[in-house]
């Protein structure tokens, strides 16, 4: 039965979508296409319902403002071919090993200034730059332990990079409960494609956690460090520590004594040696950053400092985040591992350059201006969408401090078909892969978070802003195996073994019972 | 495990059992309102909220007040909305060590709240023993029984010696036993079970006796008492050969003593004061498990640069 409805009114689409080529279906969305016409508009909605109730009931939420909201999933998945992916798999690998190196450079022998790669005031003026960590080796090498690297498509389909994420990257829980809840959610159309899975993620990082334990600690103690309830990736921290089996502190559980990081337990204070921090450094530990804040545990950088107690993801590691260094990325792949860039980035300016300044000036109401050290969409601002004002607005702070300004043009994020309000429509999308790199190798998560922009147009996905997110599925080459690892052991079945039962209800005695009983209630009388 | 962790579990224990007993406590009281003719609105109501340590309330005592303050008014801090809350904010912040199946139970019941709440008393009543019960169905079923576990089943069970406690002394001050007593044993679901144990015999004093001694039935004080030292035993790692060097132990142990080899007739005869000295045990029952296990988690907070 056709219900042609449910995708009536899509398009024509402007820029990229995934699933329509003009009005066709691409070929590899054939089938989710298709099953979805085939369920129609009334059984979807019904899905989508349930779907949103499991999330409620699960608590699979997000803080705004002190707030817990639920995370939106919407019931279309996102697709991603084998290929594809294998792009954005080395792309991702690449990026995270040439940060890893600068990392180590910038905050160790800072061959890159002399080299003249970046210049030095670049990284020094970075508010993320910590001196209090330089010269600080971590035990295995590693400072990113976990990356997210936020990609969109273009108008080409093709993958560019939009920014770096190597401080506290979140949003890797929704993509393991959203695989969950969507799975149960079309049952029929996850059974028609072979995705590859996403739930070995927590084993993947507590295993590079352990192997980032300090020297001489074989069975060492992790734990998740949590900024506490109020946080708005709280129910992320809860998942990780639950799915990897360790504790989730807040600062107030932990305590240094003499360099050491102990936690309070109903046993007394014991020892703890790697730290899965999701607190900003700025509130890590107020000996060494703000005095003010209660989040931390003084006293933790000299632990770490000591070789007691590693911290991961490193501190300071901003520094690599900050978007003005983004612009040399492409560089720093080739000057630490003499490969050309596999991902290519997003044309940028950079503001505090003289010539770029003036172009970006003359050009602002075209193009897109973004705080070096801003995260979530914060005081982005875009220029064909900003009013006179805001624009002139804009031009004072950029000439106040134009080290703190990057410029992009207006990027047309490619869009997926999404269920709101007025039926299916095509929404913005960006992804942010899951890199865990445990000091031999950079894993990459298949799939990552898949943010969509609900309102019409919009740009910015992020969920502070009414973002919500797709499940998202790479879907497995012909010639690859499952993921190791995931197969469940094979049950041999056991015969001969019936389940036990309670007294036997045979029914002729049970005809004899009810015949005594009904006569016994004759005897006494009418029931009441 | 970490004191902040122990001590949510032992509070989730503590407040399931408290909206839990709340709404049998309160179902007594609707009943024994309804059905007795001689009883007296006001006197009563002051009574159950005095019971409940209810000091501060402005208005007439009457079955609306007790309503508000002790089921519905989330500001109020003894009622069962409270409760709920308070439960599944602890469950929140001790979210990683609990199973998902019963963190689901517990958000669950906390989201159906308002809409319990527009039910009609009785139903809402039964919604909330329901819930209680399909949590700690739940709990004993996916809960490994570990220091988390033993944490847990310490705050419900000194929480429902406790409530069970309060429940007796609304029961003994009621003016018409006749009703009181058999809705106390109802409330307490101990009605058939009471009335098997005692061969049809009705009486207030064996009703009595049944929910402070009965060793059998789970939600008599002493089974209760004995229950809240099993988990101290267990939580105690030490095994000493004599005495108790735990406080809480000491502070249950005699209260449960008392209540077992002194004359029945001695317990009855004052019933609320006795009842209220087992709450001042429990209370500081309470306290020593805080000092002793949770003190850890009481932070030194860091401002300013200082150790405070």
């Amino acid at each position: 039965m056709d219900t042609p409805e449910l995708f009536d009114g899509y398009g024509p689409v402007a820029g990229f979508d995934e699933m329509f080529e003009k009005s066709e279906v691409r070929e590899n969305y054939g089938t989710i296409h298709e099953s979805f016409l085939k369920m129609g508009a009334e059984e979807i909605r019904l899905r989508a319902d349930s779907l949103a109730s499991s999330y409620l009931e699960q608590g699979v939420t997000f803080g705004v403002a002190g707030e817990e909201r639920p995370f939106p999933l919407d019931i279309v998945p996102r697709l991603i071919e084998s290929e594809d992916w294998q792009h954005v798999e080395r792309g991702v690998r690449q990026r995270v090993l040439a940060l890893e190196r600068f990392l180590a450079d910038a905050y160790g022998p800072g061959e890159l200034f002399a080299d003249g790669v970046v210049p030095r005031d670049t990284v020094m003026t970075s508010p993320h730059y910590h001196r209090v960590v330089a010269g600080l080796e971590p035990p295995n090498g590693v400072r990113v332990h976990v990356a997210g690297v936020d990609l969109i498509r273009d108008g080409n389909g093709d993958f560019r990079v939009l920014e770096d994420n190597v401080r506290v990257p979140s949003g890797v829980s929704y993509v393991m409960t959203n695989r969950r809840a969507l799975s149960a959610a079309l049952p029929e159309v996850f059974a028609d494609h072979r995705i590859r899975p996403v739930a070995q993620y927590s084993q993947a990082l507590l295993a590079a956690l352990r192997k980032a334990a300090p020297a001489g600690v074989s069975d060492p103690t992790v734990v998740v460090l949590t900024p506490g309830v109020y946080n708005s990736a709280y129910f992320e921290h809860t998942l990780l520590a639950r799915t990897m089996g360790v504790e989730l502190v807040e600062g107030r559980d932990l305590v240094c004594r003499s360099g050491r990081v102990m936690m309070r337990t109903t046993n007394g204070l014991e020892p703890v040696h790697v730290i899965y921090r999701r607190i900003d450094d700025e509130f890590l530990d107020p000996v060494q950053f703000r005095a003010d804040s209660a989040l931390g545990v003084p006293g933790i950088i000299n632990a770490a400092r000591a070789g007691h107690v590693t911290i991961a993801n490193a501190v300071g590691n901003g520094v690599a985040d900050d978007k003005l260094l983004y612009t040399y990325v492409p560089d720093l792949i080739r000057y630490y591992l003499s490969e050309e860039p596999i991902l290519r980035n997003v044309d940028t300016w950079r503001v505090g350059e003289p010539e770029q300044r003036e172009e970006v000036l003359d050009r602002l109401d075209e193009l897109v201006l973004k705080p070096v050290d801003g995260s979530g969409g914060k005081g982005i601002v875009i220029g064909p969408a900003a009013s006179k004002d805001e624009l002139d607005e804009l031009r004072g702070k950029i000439l106040d401090d134009p080290r703190a300004w990057i410029a992009q043009p207006v990027i047309s994020l490619s869009t997926v078909p999404t269920l709101v309000e007025d039926g299916i429509r095509p929404r913005h999308v960006d992804l942010r892969p899951f890199a865990v790199h445990d000091g031999d190798d950079v894993w990459v998560l298949p799939g990552g978070l898949t943010r969509v922009a609900l309102p019409e147009g919009e740009l910015i996905v992020n969920s502070s802003r009414g973002g919500g997110s797709k499940d998202t599925w790479v879907l497995a080459g012909l010639s690859e195996p499952e993921d190791a690892g995931e197969t469940a052991p094979t049950a041999t079945p056991i015969a001969g073994i019936t389940q036990s039962a309670g007294p036997a209800f045979d029914s002729d005695t049970r005809g004899v019972q009810v015949q005594e009983q009904e006569q016994q209630q004759q005897q006494e009388g009418p029931s009441c | 495990m970490l004191s902040r962790i122990a001590q949510s579990l032992f509070w989730i224990g503590r407040y399931l059992e408290r909206a839990d007993d709340t709404a049998r406590i309160l179902d007594v009281q609707m009943q024994v309102l309804i059905e007795d003719p001689g009883m007296d609105e006001r006197t009563s109501c002051e009574q159950l909220l005095s019971v409940m340590g209810v000091e501060d309330y402005t208005g007439i005592p009457n079955r609306w007040l007790i309503l508000d303050l002790l089921a519905h008014n989330a500001d109020s801090p003894v009622s069962i909305a409270a409760a709920i809350g308070a439960a599944r904010e602890s469950a929140r912040r001790a979210r990683e060590t609990l199973s998902t199946d019963i963190w689901a139970a517990i958000n669950t019941t906390w989201r159906g709240l308002s809409a319990a709440q527009a039910m009609r008393p009785p139903e809402m009543f039964t919604w909330v023993r329901n819930r209680t019960a399909m949590i700690s169905g739940i709990a004993d079923s996916t809960m490994s029984r570990d220091e988390g576990w033993q944490f847990y089943m310490l705050g419900r069970s000194i929480e429902r010696v406790d409530m069970t406690a309060r429940l007796l002394s609304t029961a003994a001050l009621a003016s018409g036993p006749q009703v009181a007593w058999p809705t106390t044993l109802r409330a307490c679901g101990a009605y058939e079970s009471f009335i098997r144990a005692y061969r049809g015999i009705e009486a207030d004093r064996q009703a009595a006796e049944f929910l402070l001694l009965d060793r059998w039935f789970p939600r008599s004080i002493v089974s209760s008492l004995a229950q809240a030292e099993k988990a101290l035993t267990k939580l105690e790692s030490s095994g000493q050969r004599s005495g108790f060097s735990d406080e809480a132990q000491r502070l249950l142990g005699r209260a449960r003593t008392e209540l077992e080899y002194r004359p029945l007739a001695d317990i009855v005869f004052d019933l609320p004061v006795e009842m209220e000295r087992l709450q001042r045990s429990c209370a500081a029952a309470s306290d020593a498990v805080s000092a002793r296990y949770f003190a850890e988690s009481e932070a030194h907070t860091w401002r300013g640069g200082v150790l405070l």
